[in-house]
């Protein structure tokens, strides 16, 4: 009796893992997606081919999302932000998205700070790159990865 | 349709130089142009394409959206209270409606 308890145990998550395993074939079966090389280049042309520093950005980014529909996305970027000296504007892009954009912000020195908080759709795991364009044209960027359970495709 | 309304939260009454942080969100669906009906037609993409922010007549923030925000677009930014205003927030949509909303602070 023990013993046919057990195999049925097998057979359910033998079964489970099954239905996982055919929900990533779809998932993966989705065309048409941004990816490094988009986002690259989209830096490229905000930028203008300049150097890009590292630091100052904290990015508040959870690791595992488990619904890719609204994804917290938030950062703080540390600035005096005072008129000759503040964060102008940040980008935030996505490398596994249709499209690389998910938002921009402009700030002003009026606001005594630089952060913002939104939410975003992830489609998949991927990168979340934000670039920081300061008010002296100088740029500074920070990435991090967003491990994706459902994807917010709405396809 | 739901129906589009903003909301936003700002503290009625600051101290001089006291860091707030203001939170606004519009209820809005911002289609994408990529999900399709129950029909498997496309639904047009209609999105909230900018958020501002103004103090007493002065911009202090903006932020352009993109289709990866999500539905029911929330944005939150920090505001230094120097004086007394009122703030106006702006949302355009797509096509060039806009949804506005006004609060006023005392900073004493």
């Amino acid at each position: 009796m023990k013993k046919n308890l057990e195999m049925r145990e097998i057979s359910r998550r033998h079964a489970l893992g099954m239905i996982v395993a055919a929900g990533s074939v779809v998932a993966t079966g989705m065309p048409a997606f941004a990816d490094g090389a988009a986002v690259a280049s989209k830096i490229k042309e905000l930028t203008g081919s300049k150097s890009i520093g590292e630091g100052s950005i904290e990015l508040d980014l959870p690791e595992i999302a488990e619904n890719g529909n609204a994804v917290k996305v938030a950062f703080s970027i540390d600035s005096p932000m005072t008129s000759d000296n503040y964060v102008k504007t940040v980008h935030v892009m996505a490398d596994g998205n249709p499209t690389p954009d998910v938002a921009s912000f402009n700030f002003t020195p009026a606001m005594g700070a630089c952060s913002a908080s939104t939410r975003m759709r992830l489609a998949k795991t991927q990168n979340i790159i934000v670039l920081a364009e300061m008010s002296d044209g100088s740029f500074k960027q920070a990435q991090s990865i967003v491990k994706v359970t459902i994807g917010g495709c709405g396809g | 349709m739901t129906k589009i309304k903003p909301r936003v939260k700002v503290p009625s009454k600051a101290a001089v130089g006291e860091m707030l942080e203001i939170k606004a969100l519009i209820s809005h669906p911002m289609h994408t142009g990529r999900a399709k009906d129950k029909k498997g037609n496309k639904i047009p993409r209609k999105i909230i394409n900018k958020f501002s922010a103004s103090f007493d007549g002065q911009d202090v923030f903006s932020a352009n959206f993109e289709p990866a925000v999500s539905a029911n677009p929330y944005i939150a930014f920090p505001f230094k209270a120097t004086k007394s205003g009122e703030f106006k927030f702006t949302w355009v949509e797509d096509g060039g409606a806009e949804f506005t909303a006004t609060k006023t602070m005392t900073v004493s």
